[in-house]
């Protein structure tokens, strides 16, 4: 049904998509965790308490949060293409990409973090331990399942949001989809490229599912 | 060991009310290798309390004093040297559970920095004195209660403290479990001189093994003495209630009934005498009846031990006149034992 053209084109749209995701969703941790465990830290009657910082980076993130995505790609393209060197393709597509992952993953960290029972933190309080050490020793493993289940829902968004760039010229499967399946009146490469996603979806889900399940230890059966 | 002086603990109330006292004139000192239970009903800031001796609660005014170390002007990196010294365990455990038992118990090591051969050295003998050695490998949501607790004590003594502060640490176990924590925190008072502070709503665990109670209402210390000295002579209305579940003190109703203030037409006396420490086996009555020739109906009574010495109340109704009850009064006094007048029975057809 689908010719070897076509199916060459899914697998480089794949490829472009994990690609961007993957990417965008590396940049995005490495920004967003450290983002997300300010925030919490810095919230009222929390370990760091510091209002002015928690009030500007809530603020930010909020900022980024609420533009709806397909805005957020053309509103920032003089800085995808300060930093990219262009507007146009699966690169220049990392750059909003993970503009809108690293707000998106500071939430789900920071709220995995305040799950953290405060107890903890005082019991180490209770043992002398600096800050800097609850937060690696306490916060961070306690919230580890929470985090891994945070980040695949980020996963799971990017995916969604990689296939909107497309529209813009980002490539990737949501590229394919709009320029072959829609703009070419091709339902099968659109089928395609849907049943593809789904598969990338439920791959990314489960995994992440496995991963969170792993490294909780608090359900366990004796 | 422990010196608390003048402590008040202040919170401004918000929007604009009276600030909240929830500490306030409170002094207590605790000896060396005491243990120190501090009873009060929930609200009473006996938490608050106990978290100003390692300064989790910063007292808004007051002295603080640990093994010598005045413990609220110190720096922030001073304070946590000073935490290392005190070690805490809590009513809900609060155990990482992402770390095995072993790991729970190395943390408060790890945070100090030691290398992780010694770790080893140091944990494993502790989990051998809690009796978990068999459970090194496994994480907190697969113990009991106990075993959590026990886990917590471990952790609590890796760093080698001199303070033991116990937060309700029995009050989520049930009352088996509780005993066997009690025994613990008991044998290991004895055997390493650990001075603990705990707190508690259960007169029970004062009773099990606290040397010395203070009993706290409304952020103050209402009462406090050694335990044997509050059980045997509570003297204000929080600490009887307190006491006289586990110490029944109480008279049966219907002796209660014929119970009046003041004598009344063939109104005989009734005394309670307290037998405490080893005076509890004086054969007081019986010398009574001998010497005095006086009769003693006895309306109730009740024999208990308090901190290994025997504590006892006898509760008799006197069939003399006031003379020979005097007498009475007089030869059980000679004999040190406690005795009061508890009212004047009327004649039971009244």
């Amino acid at each position: 049904m689908l010719s070897p053209q076509i199916i060459d084109l899914l697998i480089k749209g794949l490829i472009d998509t994990l690609h961007m995701v993957a990417v965008s969703g590396a940049i995005g941790t490495l920004i967003g965790l450290p983002i997300g465990v300010m925030l919490a830290v810095t919230g009222r009657g929390e370990l760091l308490q510091n209002f002015a910082f928690n009030k500007v980076m809530g603020a930010v993130v909020n900022m980024t949060r609420s533009t709806p995505f397909i805005i957020l790609v053309v509103a920032i393209i003089p800085f995808t293409r300060l930093i990219a060197g262009t507007s146009i393709g699966t690169n220049a597509a990392i750059v909003p990409l993970t503009v809108a992952a690293a707000p998106f993953i500071a939430r789900v960290v920071e709220n995995a973090v305040r799950e953290v029972d405060r107890g903890l933190v005082e019991a180490a309080q209770a043992m002398g331990a600096t800050p800097f050490q609850i937060i690696r020793k306490v916060l961070l493993p306690e919230a580890l399942p929470g985090i891994v289940a945070g980040l695949t829902l980020s996963a799971v968004s990017l995916i969604g949001y990689s296939a909107m760039v497309g529209a813009v010229g980002g490539g990737g499967l949501g590229d394919l989809g709009i320029r072959y399946g829609y703009q070419r009146f091709l339902p099968e490469v659109m089928l395609a490229v849907v049943v593809v996603l789904i598969v990338l979806v439920q791959i990314v889900q489960s995994t992440g599912d496995l991963i969170a399940r792993r490294v909780n230890k608090r359900n366990l059966k004796s | 060991m422990i010196t608390l002086t003048n402590i008040r603990k202040t919170y401004a109330a918000r929007g604009g009310g009276a600030p909240v006292h929830a500490l306030a004139d409170i002094d207590l000192t605790i000896g060396r290798g005491e243990v120190f239970g501090i009873i009060g009903r929930s609200g009473a800031g006996k938490s608050t309390l106990l978290r100003t001796v390692n300064l989790l609660e910063s007292p808004t005014s007051g002295s603080v004093t640990v093994d010598g170390v005045e413990m609220t002007t110190l720096s922030a990196a001073e304070l946590r040297q000073a935490r290392h010294s005190i070690g805490m365990i809590f009513q809900h455990f609060n155990l990482l559970s992402s770390r095995t038992v072993f790991d729970n118990v190395a943390l408060p090591l790890e945070l100090a920095g030691m290398a992780k051969a010694e770790i080893g050295r140091t944990v494993e003998p502790l989990l051998d004195l809690v009796g978990l050695a068999d459970k090194r490998n496994r994480y907190p949501a697969e113990l009991s209660g106990g075993q959590k607790q026990r886990v917590g004590i471990a952790r609590a003594l890796a760093s080698k403290p001199k303070v033991l502060l116990s937060d309700e640490a029995t009050s989520a176990l049930d009352p088996e479990t509780t005993t066997q924590i009690l025994h613990l925190l008991g044998d290991i008072n004895r055997r390493l001189g650990l001075t603990i502070v705990l707190i508690t709503h259960e007169i029970a665990v004062i009773k099990e093994i606290c040397h010395k109670v203070a009993v706290m209402e409304g952020g103050r210390v209402i009462e406090q003495g050694p335990v044997f000295d509050i059980f045997a002579h509570p003297r204000h209305p929080t600490t009887r209630s307190f006491v006289d579940p586990v110490i029944n003190r109480g008279i049966p109703d219907s002796l209660r009934d014929r119970l009046a203030p003041q004598p009344g037409l063939g109104s005989n006396p009734v005394l309670r005498i307290t037998f405490t420490g080893e005076k509890a086996t004086t054969p007081v009555i019986s010398a009574i009846s001998r010497q005095l020739n006086l009769d003693l109906n006895i309306w109730h009574g009740q024999i208990d031990e308090i901190q290994g010495a025997p504590f006892g109340t006898l509760v008799v109704e006197a069939l003399g006149d006031t003379a020979k009850v005097e007498a009475a009064i007089a030869l059980v006094k000679e004999n040190n034992l406690g005795v009061e007048v508890l009212g004047h029975a009327l004649p039971a057809n009244h």
